[in-house]
């Protein structure tokens, strides 16, 4: 039990790795061994992160659950992870969505051990990306997650999915490779790629690097801002942020279910993520500087992404660009964040990152639901289109529940989690943002609207008739899916409090 | 130095030579006697060669300093020891290719010329006087041009041995007449007492280097240096094969000896004139000899012209002017006749069974004989001066002795000619190992005199590449008494 | 009494082929028994010094010396640092699985093997030799069985010119290396050419810029340096596969390994003046590199300019001077050797089947090949520097020693991974994936199992090194260091 305590971070990052490698043991045509066998392997980093959350205490500061290895000490990198209230909420949700996107992957039939095995190893790099306190690792994980969401995509996605995966690589590849190459500036610069020490030492560094015997002759302004803005691209891109969020309805589209939900569950995340854990503590001043642009960008992402989703006729493009709307609200409160790190505003700026913190999670459950219950429809009817479908209640009247659930979720309806998160983040960039956050409420107009014509078009009006007499209805399997998901939408907008606390502790300490 | 008087010691340092004289009573004995029993000729004169050597291995050194003998005609000393070692082993498996070789090798004078030959490049190697190398050289190459003609039915020999003749007759009277013009300036004919009286004597320096020019004309002619090259591939392809590999090989060192020890010996005092002089002739016989084996067709044209761009490699050494560059020189010249024996030797098998020279005949070799195949590949990647063969060292040594005195372009040029070298070398192996042919199913016959004579040529090259310490440190020897 | 690992490494190979050549030629399967047992004991020699090797002790390791050519202070003499063994140890595994993919020739596989053992003789000298004249002796050993190889083997379409040049290309550079060579050995006394003492001799600094281009460019010509790379694309398409996973898997890095202990830390300053040079080129090397790779259609061409890209990333990391630089550098040589011979591999077992290499006329080999898909997929990741496998754990440090030598060329020389990561997609997409092509439809049989452990070693080691760089990185940092105090420390 010791072992296990102490190596808690450890085995949830690596058991889907070697689980997945057990998988090759199985033989391939055994399908449904090996779908069985990969849930039942993504539930173990499930049950440890269960622990870790129960084990995690909030009040405490710093990191917790470190542990450190040599790793690539020749260029003083090391194995080195923990988590703090940002990251508890991220690897539980990461942890709590595979094994869900797991379970509705039931249905593909076509090589499922590599399938399986990609999803476990995608999980791996995630969780890689949350855990890690070193810049170096937090790349490679940030990388290694690319690679299988390419495969998944390409191989079994839908008809398009040759021109998305291939979007989707060189986009993020694109953006990574700033990412790398201001890694690598910050590696040279301060002589390691200890988070923590450069987070203590980085902010603050501003003499000549040459006179504190570094081998590099830019002036640290210069290094600072390469690096800045090397890192605010790798993430936009990922979160996405207006206007680089183009790959992100291809990708999304043309993935299986299940890397839809992933990808709009945890993969938009680790951009903000990214925001969070790098952009903001290690460039405080060019962050103020430019969190009004960062802002606005917000604010247009939150708008335009809510009309791009109302003319959508694609029921997965519509919850696609749905997701480029959540996250605006996401990117919004970490640029209020950014603006009133120091000054007055202090208070109201924690308010705003608590509150996208919460939309991460928030926005990992409802588009994750989404994805699944859009994924559902899809298999029935073999099409997105929402004008073929229609009048469907009757026929599928649970699915057309747990529809209007989720989508009610996203939405924002008090009661329910997404209402929580917005609010919070609407509450606290007021006073720093008042134009980009008055502006932004057409946005929740337009999400409404979006919404609802999803709902009415799926559900309601006129039934064509060519569904009459199909199964509709959406299955058990499925619903032990979203089962999970629901309760926590729920749970999340009646009582928030048992994960604001967690968040609002590492948030007031960072940001405060 | 004295003048050793007529003593046992002289016996012993011309015994190589005497024995040689009663090699050719011998065989020419023998020729009357067995009346021309297959092979006969060729073992006893191998045989023959080869005792020789041992013997003089093991009774002719050179034992206390140079001494001169027989009335200062000749210089017994470690070079003419040793390049008389490397004569009489060319001289010995040329013999030995020269056996089954249809009419010519049954008959006795065929070997006795070649005994006599031999014998006129020992006395060269060893000459210290004018009058001893004049004669050493014409006992050399008079043997030769009949050799070269031997084939009397065969057009291409018969031309063969005339254009050798008239080349050789020409060089040699321009070479006298700077051998006259030496005697009468310097009033003496040794060859050690010429520079003294040449320095003594004041003369323009112009008028010393015209005269070197002169007797150049002689030695590049023997070693076929450009502009003296003309008659060499014309040569080559015409003479018996046997008689080409001893002209390429022993009849080339030969002229080496005399060339390095007269240089060193008589021009001492215009040393900066003529090293540029053989500067300039080494770059032209390297880049000339190569180019124009580029076109070649035919193997023993084209190995002609390599031997000529070779003699262009080893005279770098004597451009370097020291004690190492000799010594480079000596064991270039030994590693090249070895190397270039037994790529005559392959050249011959194969055109005992194939009947031809042409390289394209020699498509699908290695499947007919992968053997010989793999023998011809050694020899020819040593001269392109390939590790571990013989050819890479010495190319290394010669290089190494220009770069050591400052000929830092001429090593350039040297290094640039072994690439084109290599070009035409691989061009042949290409067709051995890449072509097919439709005789394939037909192998090449080995006679067990040949295959050992070939092994023992391949198992030198690649000795003497990789273990070369002694092979140098033997030349060096040989070098330290030519200063 | 110590056993002399490197000697054994080093002969083994030609022991074996002389004793190859002793067979029968019909007697096919004892030959590649044979074969594959001098392979297999090269490898576990090489292993065990690579295991062995005191990295706390540092330095040059498994010294022996023997006289060779005492007048000319010539000397047998042999020894390993961080830098060059990591290069014995990818040279025993490219040449055991080079043995293994090659299993199926049978144009006499007897001279095949042998002379693929010749020239893994010279590859182990370069690597371990201490002794100038010694690595120069083996250099050449290494080059010339290459033209036979190629030719003999070959592509029939290229190989006779592809031959040619490359053994032209490589003769003039060596040759050109070794006057600079002579000169240095003059300079020095005229008396040694072991390496140390000439690392001592103290050469004045405008005879180590005179002479640095020669000797530097001379060796770098082998390892694919701009402008004279282009020996090497052709070189390697007209190769048969184990040839061409011993070309650029190991061949090219004998070219870089030589510059490197013969140009730079013989002449330092030379080095030195001459850096900037050296980085500009290599960087065209990288970019150009990845360009030309992206239009090519031939699937063994896109592969053959990946390896000019990445071989600038080596040469750029040298001409970094610095510790970062040249242990990635160190690395990159490693990972890229075992990288494309797993590449090499996979495109022979390819073109065995399908009888062509055009990429728009293959596709869905994944479902007849599965493993070697993937493992093409490994080593296309590793080449598109993903991090978790050796490529990333090599170029890496090659950036980070940049941005301290010349920051804007960091940055165009990562425009190439996003290059390559698009060509390696397009190749991955177009012959592993998609619809197999109707006439090949039923003609793709299964790799057999030596294919199998090939491809398995390769992409391990791959694995291996990108997940745990400490097993090689700190080695390496090790024989960096040892060049840095060549270099003054800087």
């Amino acid at each position: 039990m010791a072992f296990l305590g102490e190596h808690l971070l450890s085995i949830i990052l690596f058991s889907p790795i070697v689980g997945a490698l057990f998988l090759l043991l199985v033989p391939s045509e055994r399908k449904q061994t090996i779908r069985w066998l990969a849930f039942l392997i993504s539930l173990v980093p499930l049950g440890f992160s269960l622990w870790m959350w129960f084990g995690y205490d909030a009040g405490m500061p710093g990191y917790q659950f470190v542990e450190q290895a040599v790793w690539y000490e020749a260029i003083e990198s090391s194995y080195h992870v923990g988590v703090d209230g940002i990251s508890v909420p991220m690897v539980l949700l990461t942890t709590l969505l595979t094994p869900l996107a797991l379970l509705i992957s039931f249905s593909i039939q076509e090589n499922v051990r590599a399938y399986m095995m990609l999803f476990l190893m995608l999980e791996m790099g995630m969780l890689g990306v949350f855990l890690s306190l070193d810049l170096l690792l937090f790349f490679v994980f940030w990388e290694i997650g690319l690679v299988p969401m390419y495969f998944l995509i390409n191989q079994w996605g839908s008809a398009n999915r040759k021109y998305a995966s291939f979007k989707f690589m060189i986009y993020t590849m694109a953006g990574s490779l700033g990412l790398l190459l201001a890694i690598q500036l910050i590696g040279v610069a301060s002589g390691t790629f200890d988070l923590v020490s450069i987070t203590e030492s980085w902010s603050t560094l501003n003499q000549p690097l040459t006179v504190l015997g570094l081998p590099i002759t830019l002036s640290i302004a210069v290094v600072k801002r390469i690096a800045f803005w090397a890192f605010v691209i790798a993430f936009a891109i990922k979160v996405p942020v207006w206007p680089f969020h183009t790959w992100l309805p291809d990708a999304h589209t043309e993935a299986p279910t299940a890397g839809s939900m992933i990808l709009a569950g945890v993969l938009l995340k680790l951009g903000a993520y990214g925001f969070l854990r790098l952009v903001l503590p290690l460039y405080p001043v060019e962050a103020k500087l430019y969190a009004g642009a960062l802002a606005l960008l917000a604010t247009l992402a939150i708008v335009l992404g809510a009309f791009a989703s109302w003319g959508q006729d694609d029921f997965k493009r519509l919850v696609a660009y749905s997701s480029v709307n959540h996250m605006g609200f996401v990117v919004l409160g970490i640029a209020a964040a950014a603006f009133a790190n120091g000054t007055m505003l202090a208070g109201d700026a924690v308010i705003a990152v608590n509150g996208a913190v919460l939309q991460m999670f928030n926005h990992g459950l409802s588009a994750a639901g989404m994805f699944l219950l859009v994924g559902v429809m899809y298999e029935r009817a073999h099409t997105r289109d929402l004008n073929e479908l229609g009048g469907l209640f009757p026929l599928a009247p649970i699915y057309g529940g747990i529809l209007i659930f989720t989508a009610m979720a996203s939405l924002g309806l008090p009661g329910l989690n997404g209402f929580v998160s917005e609010f919070m983040v609407v509450r606290g960039a007021w006073p720093i943002f008042t134009l980009f956050t008055a502006l932004s409420m057409i946005g929740l107009l337009i999400t409404g609207a979006y919404i609802l014509k999803g709902i009415a078009k799926v559900l309601h009006g006129p039934l064509n008739e060519k569904w009459q007499g199909h199964e509709m209805e959406i299955k058990r399997l499925e619903v032990l899916a979203i089962a999970p998901l629901m309760v926590l939408m729920l749970w999340i907008g009646v009582w928030p409090a048992w994960i604001l606390n967690v968040i609002n502790q590492t948030v007031t300490r960072l940001f405060g | 130095m004295d003048i050793a008087a007529f003593s046992s010691e002289t016996i012993v340092a011309i015994l190589p030579e005497i024995l040689l004289l009663a090699l050719a009573g011998l065989v020419l004995l023998l020729d009357v006697l067995t009346r021309r029993r297959t092979g006969v000729m060729a073992t006893v004169s191998t045989v023959g060669f080869l005792g020789i050597l041992v013997v003089a291995i093991l009774f002719s050194r050179p034992t206390s300093g140079d001494t001169l003998i027989l009335g200062g005609m000749l210089r017994h000393d470690w070079p003419a020891f040793t390049f008389k070692a490397v004569l009489l082993f060319a001289a010995a498996i040329s013999a030995l290719l020269s056996s089954g070789l249809g009419d010519v090798s049954e008959r006795g004078e065929y070997f006795a010329l070649m005994i006599v030959a031999t014998l006129g490049m020992n006395l060269m190697a060893a000459s210290a006087d004018l009058m001893m190398l004049f004669l050493a050289i014409e006992t050399t190459s008079i043997p030769l041009y009949v050799l070269a003609g031997f084939v009397k039915g065969d057009d291409k020999s018969t031309e063969s041995g005339i254009k050798y003749f008239l080349f050789g007759a020409l060089t040699s009277a321009v070479m006298l007449y700077g051998f006259s013009l030496l005697y009468g300036f310097a009033g003496n004919t040794n060859l050690y007492s010429l520079a003294v009286a040449l320095r003594e004597g004041f003369l323009s320096p112009w008028l010393i280097a015209s005269m070197a020019l002169l007797v150049l004309v002689g030695f590049a002619f023997k070693i076929s240096a450009v502009p003296f090259h003309f008659w060499s591939p014309d040569v080559y392809e015409g003479a018996p094969t046997p008689i080409t590999a001893f002209i390429s090989t022993a009849s080339k060192a030969a002229g080496f000896a005399v060339l390095v020890r007269f240089m060193l010996a008589v021009f001492p005092a215009i040393e900066l004139q003529w090293t540029w002089i053989l500067a300039v002739m080494a770059t032209a016989t390297m880049t000339i000899g190569n180019l124009l084996a580029l076109p070649q067709k035919n193997i023993k044209r084209l190995l002609a012209y390599s031997s000529v761009a070779h003699a262009g490699y080893a005279m770098i050494g004597l451009v370097a002017l020291s004690t190492f560059g000799a010594a480079s020189i000596v064991f270039y010249l030994a590693a090249y006749i070895i190397t270039n024996l037994a790529a005559f030797a392959v050249v011959i098998l194969f055109a005992r069974t194939a009947g031809s020279d042409e390289i394209e005949d020699y498509a699908g070799l290695s499947r007919r004989s992968p053997g010989l195949a793999l023998a011809l590949m050694v020899a020819l990647l040593s001269l392109g001066g390939m590790p571990p063969l013989a050819g890479f060292v010495a190319k290394v040594y010669v290089f190494a002795a220009a770069v050591e005195s400052g000929w830092i372009w001429l090593a350039f040029v040297g290094v640039l000619n072994a690439i084109v070298g290599l070009y035409y070398y691989l061009t042949v192996l290409k067709v051995v190992y890449l072509y097919r042919s439709e005789q394939e199913d037909v192998p090449i016959s080995v006679p067990r005199a040949y295959g050992i004579g070939l092994g023992l040529c391949i198992l030198a090259i690649v000795v003497i590449g990789s273990l070369s310490a002694p092979w140098l440190d033997w030349a060096l020897q040989a070098a330290q008494s030519l200063f | 009494m110590q056993i002399p690992v490197l000697s054994i490494v080093v002969f083994t190979p030609i022991v074996f082929g002389v004793l190859l050549l002793l067979f029968p030629a019909d007697r096919l399967r004892a030959i590649r028994v044979t074969a594959l047992a001098g392979a297999t004991i090269a490898l576990v020699f090489s292993i065990w010094a690579y295991f062995s090797y005191d990295q706390a002790l540092g330095g040059y390791q498994f010294v022996e010396q023997y006289e060779w050519i005492p007048r000319l202070g010539i000397s047998y003499a042999v020894g390993v640092d961080g830098m060059s063994v990591p290069l014995v140890l990818l040279t025993g595994v490219v040449m055991f699985t080079g043995v293994l993919i090659s299993w199926g020739i049978d144009d006499r596989p007897r001279e095949f093997f042998a002379f693929l053992f010749i020239l893994a003789t010279g590859v182990f000298g370069v690597f371990v030799a201490l002794d100038l004249f010694m690595l120069f002796f083996f250099y050449e050993i290494a080059v010339f069985p290459m033209y036979l190889l190629i030719s003999i083997w070959g592509w029939k379409v290229t190989r006779e010119y592809a031959a040619m040049k490359l053994t032209l290309y490589l003769f003039i550079g060596s040759v050109v290396a070794l006057v600079g060579a002579l000169a240095m050995f003059y300079a020095a006394g005229g008396n040694t050419f072991n390496l140390f003492d000439l690392e001592q001799a103290g050469f004045s600094t405008t005879f180590q810029k005179f002479w640095f281009p020669f000797v530097f460019f001379g060796f770098a010509v082998l390892g694919g340096i701009f402008p004279v790379h282009n020996w090497s694309p052709d070189g390697h398409v007209a190769a048969p596969t184990a040839v061409s996973m011993f070309h650029a898997g190991v061949l090219m890095k004998l070219g870089a390994f030589a510059s490197l202990r013969v140009g730079i830390m013989l002449l330092p300053e030379g080095a030195k003046f001459w850096a900037p040079l050296v980085l500009g080129l290599a960087t065209v090397n990288v970019v150009y590199g990845a360009f030309i790779a992206s239009v090519q259609t031939d699937f063994k061409y896109v592969i053959g300019f990946s390896s000019v890209s990445h071989m600038g990333l080596v040469l750029l990391g040298f001409a970094t001077l610095n510790s970062d630089g040249l242990t990635g550098a160190g690395i990159q040589m490693f990972s890229h050797g075992v990288m494309t011979a797993l590449f090499f591999a996979v495109v022979g077992m390819v073109y065995d089947r399908a009888h062509t290499r055009e990429i728009p006329q293959l596709g869905g080999m994944m479902k007849y090949m599965p493993l070697v898909g993937v493992a093409f997929i490994v080593g296309g990741l590793v080449s598109m520097g993903m991090p978790g496998l050796s490529g990333f754990i090599a170029e890496f440090p090659i950036f980070m020693g940049l941005w301290q030598k010349q920051p804007i060329l960091a940055i165009i020389a990562a425009i190439s991974i996003v290059i390559t990561a698009g060509y390696i997609m397009r190749v991955i997409g177009g012959v592993f994936f998609g619809e197999v092509p109707e006439e090949l439809e039923g003609n793709i049989t299964p790799i057999n199992r030596y294919d199998k452990v090939a491809l398995i070693l390769l992409a391990g080691i791959l694995i291996l090194v990108g997940v745990y760089p400490s097993i090689m990185a700190p080695l390496v940092a090790s024989g960096a260091r040892n060049v840095l105090s060549l270099l003054g420390g800087a």
